[in-house]
């Protein structure tokens, strides 16, 4: 009797009914399909709803709102603004606000982080000890404390702009923040610019340069004297031929406040200090773990190739940790953006206070703010989140599987 | 603060109380046995609680009185302390039946927030708190200056209007919440505190050193501070706009809390229509015959409130100026219950 062959399953129906229901089969399916449903069902319930009780309250939805005048003014804008403009113009000056003190919080947290995870690392019992301290001191107080304590501790304690402290006669020092001469461009400005940037390029050209004769003929070039003098020597040539590139705008006390010259607001200050120190002790202990995870015989095989210990760490510790700290640290990026909102309580106009602060209780489109503002959030994080998985792919690929 | 309006907004996208509310607010509050009521978070004479954690002022007497004409007990009352930005998102969502919280009524917040405001408890205007040591005599002198003020309130477009239309340069720094901005003036980080005059009064007494400060005599604004309720259920409205009336109407009549009980036996056809001895207006509100005899009992008439919270018995001190009654040179008005 000849054997019959087994058919071979129906491939394409197996793979569609473990792609639909996984390995509860097409039982697995249908409970999916009503979890859809029922999803589905929840959300539509809360538009309509929303929708009807909307119309019984008479209020508008829509974001042709947007377009009206706002009417009052804010305190820091990066971009022209004032009363007179609409909505949309307050909201771009928010989101502004909102990614300056991210990013400048983000710059020196990142900085302080690693420095203190170095001294924390450090075989100095005492540099080891103030670091551990600092972690545990600020990772375990509020962040809103430190926040006020920063604006209304610190910061108010300056004295007033009639007595504040002046350096130079142009740089003054107050409880309305620090106030700088103002930079103005003068018609040697350009050519001072194109200089730089003439230096900047011919020095990333010398360095590739330097680096193929290394690699290709094992020449070590210095370059750094070359870089030096390109760097200052150019825009100086600039500056002899065409005439200054600014001149400054020297702030000077008028009325209750300084008038003229650049000025950084206290809450702005505060805001970014708080923030980059908080965040800076969370960091320190990502880094520190990132850098121990690197087996010590790392190190070991660094020194006794004849490198430094700083040497060490810079080349062979860091890039081997930065794989094991890149994720958290993304995390401690975003939370420092998400933490800005607490900006309201000390008076820093950023998103949500003056978008879903402000303009929400003017207009109340209370659903629709509070949508775009949370948009922007998540657009900020996953945007930030890209930036940093951009750069651990390519970490990845320079370090090899 | 951001988390407190993110509440509010979901509550009002889930709709989960506004719907049953919005119609038939009267039945939602008795339902619940207690009225929700908006409040400040501590403004003294308006809205503060005292020693005892008691709230106490004029706009708290306000849903006292709404409390005591629907349940006859003004300790029926639920007081949610609400910033001035997310006072409108709690009332559309339903969370508050009532939001006196000393607000401005204005056209673009009667029609836009869908509320309506049911009349005026106090007549008020914006105008501003300097220290006495920068010897400044008039608003107009304010060049250049600092000024501190709470977000979401009319006050921050009433300062734009008026530095611009008086050609001033100012700086403003907006904070979530009042005490935020009084604690900013008060350390020196601006030179100067805006709100409505009253609350200029009321935030002074919280200052280390009230002698130090001084309010400016200009008023550059309009400010009528009134209750608030959700648009679209109109015996709601009627309820709480003729309570206000009805302590109005009371301190015209004479009526007192201590008097009530002898006024109530008058055979005056007027106040008989008052008491409800005769015809049935209360329950015309849908509430009780008594209803103003209710009020009266429980917080006294408009006069007297005012006195206790904010006037000549009060530490505010504040004269009764253009709140007096209409008889008495002020504008205080109630129409005739009838």
């Amino acid at each position: 009797m000849a054997i019959e062959p087994r058919k071979p399953p129906p491939q394409f129906v197996a793979k569609l009914q473990r792609a639909l229901g996984g390995r509860a089969g097409w039982g697995g399916f249908v409970i999916q399909i009503l979890f859809v449903a029922a999803l589905a069902w929840i959300a539509y319930e809360i538009v309509a709803n929303a929708r009807a009780n909307l119309e019984t309250q008479n209020i508008k939805a829509g974001f042709g709102f947007m377009a009206n005048t706002a009417g009052f003014d804010v305190s820091q804008n990066l971009i022209p603004y004032s009363g007179s403009d609409s909505y949309i113009r307050v909201f771009l000056v928010g989101l502004l606000n909102t990614l300056s003190v991210s990013i400048v919080g983000i710059f020196f947290a990142t900085i302080l982080g690693f420095l203190v995870a170095l001294g924390r690392l450090s075989p100095n019992w005492l540099l080891s000890r103030i670091a551990g301290g600092y972690v545990e001191l600020i990772r375990n107080l509020p962040l809103l404390f430190q926040i006020l304590f920063w604006y209304l501790a610190v910061l108010a304690a300056l004295p007033g702009p009639r007595q504040s402290v002046s350096l130079f006669g142009s740089f003054f020092l107050s409880n309305r923040g620090f106030v700088v001469p103002k930079p103005i461009g003068n018609p040697g400005f350009e050519p001072f610019m194109a200089a730089i940037v003439i230096a900047v390029i011919a020095s990333l050209l010398l360095q590739r340069y330097a680096r193929k004769q290394l690699f290709d003929h094992g020449r070590m070039i210095r370059i750094w004297p070359w870089v030096l003098g390109m760097m200052i020597g150019l825009p100086v040539v600039s500056s002899l031929i065409f005439g200054a590139p600014v001149k400054f705008e020297i702030p000077e006390l008028r009325g209750f406040n300084f008038a003229g010259g650049s000025r950084v607001i206290p809450e702005f200050v505060a805001l970014a200090v708080a923030l980059s120190t908080y965040t800076a002790a969370f960091i320190a202990e990502i880094v520190r773990a990132g850098i121990q995870s690197v087996h010590k015989g790392q190190m070991e095989a660094g020194s006794s190739l004849g490198l430094q210990r700083g040497s060490t760490l810079r080349l062979i510790v860091v890039p081997q940790a930065m794989r094991v700290i890149l994720p958290p640290l993304t995390n401690q990026y975003l939370n420092l953006t998400k933490n800005s909102s607490l900006a309201v309580a000390i008076g820093y106009p950023d998103l949500v206070s003056v978008f879903a602060g402000t303009t929400l209780s003017q207009t109340g489109q209370a659903i629709e703010i509070i949508a775009i503002t949370m948009g922007v959030y998540l657009l900020i994080s996953l945007v930030t989140s890209a930036i940093m998985s951009f750069y651990g792919w390519r970490l990845g690929r320079s370090l090899g599987p | 603060m951001k988390r407190v309006s993110l509440v509010f907004t979901v509550a009002l996208a889930a709709g989960l109380t506004a719907q049953a509310a919005s119609a038939q607010t009267l039945k939602t509050v008795k339902d619940r046995g207690l009225l929700s009521c908006g409040v400040g978070q501590g403004l003294p004479g308006f809205s503060a609680p005292d020693d005892k954690g008691n709230w106490t002022g004029l706009d708290v007497d306000v849903c006292r009185a709404v409390a005591a004409a629907v349940f006859n007990d003004p300790s029926k009352v639920k007081f949610v302390p609400l910033s001035a930005k997310d006072r409108f998102t709690a009332l559309q969502s339903g969370e508050i039946d009532v939001l006196s919280r000393n607000t401005t009524w204005t056209l673009s917040r009667d029609t836009s927030l869908g509320a309506n405001f049911t009349g005026v408890t106090y007549y008020d205007g914006q105008g501003f708190m300097v220290k006495k040591s920068l010897k400044v005599n008039s608003a107009l002198e304010l060049n250049s200056a600092s000024v501190c003020v709470q977000i979401g309130t009319t006050t921050e477009q009433n300062l734009a209007d008026y530095f611009k239309g008086n050609n001033m340069k100012y700086e403003v720094i907006a904070f979530g919440t009042n005490d935020e901005a009084v604690k900013a003036y008060e350390s020196g980080r601006c030179d100067v505190f805006t709100t409505d005059v009253s609350g200029l009064y009321a935030d002074r007494l919280k200052l280390a050193n009230a002698a130090d400060h001084v309010v400016l005599p200009e008023v550059i604004s309009k400010e009528p501070l009134g209750p608030m309720v959700r648009h679209g259920d109109d015996q709601w409205f009627d309820i709480v706009k003729w309570t206000l009336y009805a302590m109005i109407t009371a301190e015209e009549l004479g009526i007192t809390q201590k008097n009530v009980d002898e006024m109530a036996k008058s055979t005056k056809p007027e106040m008989k229509r008052v008491f409800g001895t005769d015809g049935n207006l209360g329950e015309q509100l849908g509430l009780t015959k008594d209803w103003v005899a209710r009020i009266v009992k429980a917080v006294g008439n408009y006069g007297e409130t005012f006195d206790r919270n904010v006037g000549a018995g009060s530490k505010l001190g504040i004269a009764r100026g253009i709140n007096a009654l209409w008889s008495k040179g002020g504008i205080q008005y109630a129409p005739p219950i009838r």
